[in-house]
């Protein structure tokens, strides 16, 4: 009994002393945000049901969206590569193959409006300074501008993959994979890094990379770190928060929201997971078995000492 | 030359040569132990177990590990978590073994504070003890450099900031410590080579000096009785071992060990597996950047107490607060004033004594890793005059201390 | 009697030899923790000043940090209010800042906007002047100054001269 008693003392103090040190002090370092689930509720609802058709002959016209974007599905190519791009627009401008789908509807019909309201990235983009976002804005075809947003997002969406066919990989190369290198998962900013026969043609590609991580780093004021142990270094609910909105934890930053839906935001926790915490599901399994085992240990540790302890009492 | 018989077996063949039949009485069978303990006595077993286990999770780690400014975070990072098979495991058992090993060290410590394990014949126990715990301290601050990460890069530059000794600007010394201005390839190898090599090789003598303390004062137990071994040990080898006030150290105090350690490991596997960001801070998982400091620096939480009592202080007074700290610890047995060799709740002001200390540390690792702002930096200020007040009071308070 | 304290005499003589040699190679070990000599070399940056263009900063590295300097053009030296000229390292006649680039807030590498003459930390807006005092928190105090020698025209980085180490006394740097 009196044993009982000292065990619970000594666990007592102990969980005290980890409560201090863990969860209090953390709660009291960081700065914590709650998520708004992806609703960004500070947009305007989409009223306008939109009509591929249109939005397909907007698109690819009047919308002027191919003068930048590819949209490979369509057949549509890019007007520069990557690095081209980068040094023209400070950043490559995404193909929108499957924007439809990475992006939420709401996001998207916003965007298309005011950029740089939408990216939340003021800013930096003064237009009163003459400070342009590289996105120029959609003033209309004509018509009603609400109508002719909601037919290019609706279009957009006609021609994106379904969610469940959106990788992890597809999720993030669109979404943030332009700024962010994942040097574990061997993304570059400009495409997966491959093996090459030769050195030179290794050597190539590196220059790329650095002539595109220079413009980046021109456009965005530094250059964007490398993702790949950030489910360690941040956690999920960081990431997840901070997708929906980096200016909730760095006032001031030239990160952009995305605005991606809840499912993509999702599918790019996946991917950071894969990257920085690769062994997650074997590590879950061994640990049953583990644990399992360890307990028979403790069993057959307190049967031999009783046995041991008979005859001493 | 002694005199050798054909052997019988290879038994008798190895008790010519090594005498193992004696060894064994002396090291196991009739190394007698005190039957009245309770399970903080089995903190020691643990304390070994726990060794090993940064021992052999150590040795796979080292196999694949790269002491190089521009590889070691990819190393551990990549090659280790990601590539080498089961080398999360033996990260995640390095990680949170070299955090329990604390818990584990401070209950040893207050166990035998609490007890008077230290007292009178006894003292090189503690001693060899506190050697432990000094040498366990930089084996945990060099082995905190080898990720490289943000806080191995930061937390490296603070700490042998210190040795600049505030106004005597010794940066000779910082520097030389570091083999360079700022932490670099220099100074991650010779961590590397300390966490690896010489201070291991320390720790292993330093537990042989321990065990060896213990052979002459023999354990202590829970009364602080004086127990005549010779007697006690006579009346359990005639068979009364129920009425023997002593035990074999194997199997019968190994035994309850054991049950201990079971108990223990179950708690460790569910830390390794489930909950081991305790003990692998976030922050560490940023790559070292000598241009950009983190938001909040601080040790891990068993450095916490100590790093409290520096920072409440001018830059001088507070690295002596901290040297204070550092060292009062050892002297212990020579500043506690009483003979009285027996549980602290039958010493008077002692028990007061035991109990404030204790949460007084609490207090202090508690506000060592908040941010030094407001109450939290008043509570640091007062826990840390506490401390430094309860070891000037402690040779008072012990000197007037009755004869239990 | 007389061998006992011979050979007492003798063993404590071989232990004297004995330390001799312990405390020599003692020596040789300490001298092999001390910082490489290119590390030491790489620890003072020598800067001729004759190369700056005024109004134009550019980023030295010393000890593995990064240093701006600055010229300022003669209507910059002309508007120096006292703080400011404190800050100011004045080499053959011209007015320079010389400061270690790193936001003294979290150490991130604040930009120089020409046309306003100003430092912008484009991580959480801290402001700095042109000589690197700061004019908008979050930064605890201004841009820090490196240890220089001035010697003719040009300036040493890593050795205290007499400037610096007057700069140091009044706490205008760390």
């Amino acid at each position: 009994m009196k044993e009982l008693f000292i065990l619970v003392v000594v666990t007592v103090f102990t969980l005290v002393t980890y409560y201090l040190v863990e969860p209090f002090a953390h709660a009291n370092l960081h700065k914590h945000v709650e998520s708004e689930a992806f609703a960004y509720a500070d947009l305007a609802a989409v009223t306008k049901t939109g009509d591929a058709n249109r939005g397909k002959e907007l698109v690819m016209g009047a919308g002027a969206c191919t003068g930048c974007h590819s949209i490979n599905v369509a057949g549509v190519s890019a007007p520069m590569d990557a690095v081209s791009s980068a040094a023209a627009y400070g950043v490559n401008p995404p193909d929108l193959s499957n924007a439809g789908v990475v992006y939420d509807e709401k996001f998207l019909n916003a965007l298309i409006k005011n950029p740089a309201h939408t990216l939340v990235v003021e800013h930096t983009f003064d237009a009163d300074k003459g400070e342009m976002h590289p996105m120029i804005p959609f003033y209309g075809a004509g018509g009603d501008i609400d109508q002719e947003v909601a037919d290019m997002v609706t279009y957009l969406q006609s021609i994106a993959v379904s969610q469940e066919e959106l990788t992890p990989a597809m999720a993030f190369e669109n979404a943030c994979g332009r700024c962010h290198g994942v040097k574990y998962e061997k993304w570059t900013q400009i495409g997966t890094k491959g093996t090459f026969q030769h050195k030179r043609d290794e050597l190539a590609f590196d220059i790329q990379v650095l002539d595109y991580k220079d413009s980046l780093k021109a456009y965005m004021g530094k250059l964007p770190p490398d993702l790949s142990m950030y489910i360690r270094s941040r956690g999920e609910h960081y990431i997840s928060t901070f997708i929906e909105n980096p200016q909730s934890y760095l006032e001031g930053t030239s990160m952009p929201r995305v605005g991606v839906s809840a499912q993509t935001a999702e599918k790019v926790i996946e991917y950071l997971e894969d990257s920085g915490d690769t062994k997650r599901h074997e590590r879950e399994e061994v640990g049953k078995y583990v644990m399992i085992y360890i307990i028979i240990f403790a069993l057959f540790a307190l049967l031999w000492k009783k046995q041991v302890w008979r005859d001493l009492h | 030359m002694a005199h050798f018989t054909k052997a019988t077996s290879i038994k008798d063949w190895l008790n010519q040569r090594l005498a193992i039949e004696k060894v064994e009485k002396v090291l196991a069978s009739e190394y007698w132990i005190p039957k009245n303990i309770n399970f903080l006595w089995a903190m020691g077993m643990i304390l070994v177990i726990t060794f090993v286990l940064l021992l052999v999770s150590g040795i796979f780690l080292l196999m694949y590990y790269q002491p190089n400014v521009d590889t070691a975070f990819d190393s551990v990072n990549y090659t280790i978590m990601r590539e080498v098979g089961f080398g999360w495991l033996w990260r995640h058992v390095h990680g949170v073994a070299a955090s329990v090993v604390f818990l584990i060290i401070y209950i040893h410590m207050f166990t035998g504070i609490y007890y008077g394990s230290y007292k009178k014949g006894r003292e090189m126990i503690w001693i060899s003890g506190m050697l432990l715990f000094i040498a366990f301290s930089t084996e945990a601050f060099s082995g905190y450099m080898l990720p490289w990460g943000q806080m191995s890069y930061w937390a490296g530059m603070v700490i042998t900031n210190l040795f600049a000794g505030g106004s005597l600007h010794a940066d000779g010394l910082v520097e030389w410590i570091r083999g360079d201005y700022v932490p670099a390839q220099a100074f991650l190898t010779r961590f590397f080579m300390l966490h690896v090599l010489l201070v291991p090789l320390a720790i292993i003598g330093l537990i042989g000096l321990h065990f060896g303390a213990l052979r002459i004062p023999h354990v202590n137990n829970q009364d602080g009785e004086e127990i005549d071994f010779d007697e006690e040990s006579k009346k359990y080898l005639a068979g009364d071992k129920a009425g023997s006030k002593v035990i074999r150290f194997a199997n019968d105090f190994m035994a309850k060990d054991m049950m201990v350690v079971g108990f223990y490991l179950v708690f460790f596997f569910y830390l390794v597996f489930y909950h081991y960001g305790f003990a692998m801070d976030p922050v560490n998982f940023d790559p070292a950047d000598g241009l950009k400091t983190p938001a909040h620096i601080y040790p891990e939480w068993y450095f916490l107490w100590s790093y409290e009592i520096l920072r409440p202080f001018s830059t001088d007074v507070g690295l002596m607060a901290f040297a204070f700290a550092q060292g009062i610890f050892v002297f212990l047995p020579f500043l506690d004033r009483s003979p009285n060799a027996v549980p602290a709740s039958r010493r008077g002001l002692f028990k007061y004594w035991f109990w404030a200390m204790l949460v007084d540390m609490i207090a202090l690792t508690a506000m060592g890793k908040l941010p030094p702002e407001g109450i939290f930096s008043t509570i640091g200020l007062v826990a840390a005059l506490g401390f430094i007040g309860l070891w000037i009071a402690l040779p008072i308070i012990t000197y007037f201390e009755k004869k239990a | 009697m007389k061998d006992n304290s011979r050979r007492g005499f003798m063993g404590k003589a071989f232990g004297g030899v004995g330390a001799v040699g312990a405390v020599a190679s003692l020596f040789a070990m300490k001298k092999s923790w001390d910082p490489l000599p290119s590390v030491k070399a790489a620890g003072f940056t020598t800067l001729d000043m004759s190369n700056y263009n005024e109004n134009e900063v550019i980023t030295e590295k010393w000890r593995g940090k990064p240093v701006f300097v600055l010229k300022y053009t003669p209507e910059m030296t002309a508007k120096l209010d006292e703080k400011q000229k404190e800050r100011t390292i004045v080499i053959d006649g011209s007015h320079y800042m010389v400061n270690i680039a790193l936001c003294t807030h979290l150490g991130c590498i604040p930009s120089y906007e020409k046309d306003n003459k100003k430092f912008l930390c484009a991580c959480h807006g801290g402001m700095y002047d042109f000589t690197g005092a700061v004019t908008k928190s979050p930064p605890p105090r201004g841009l820090d100054i490196p240890p220089f020698k001035i010697d003719g025209n040009t300036l040493v980085l890593g050795e205290e001269g007499t400037e610096y180490k007057f700069m140091k006394e009044n706490g205008i740097t760390l």
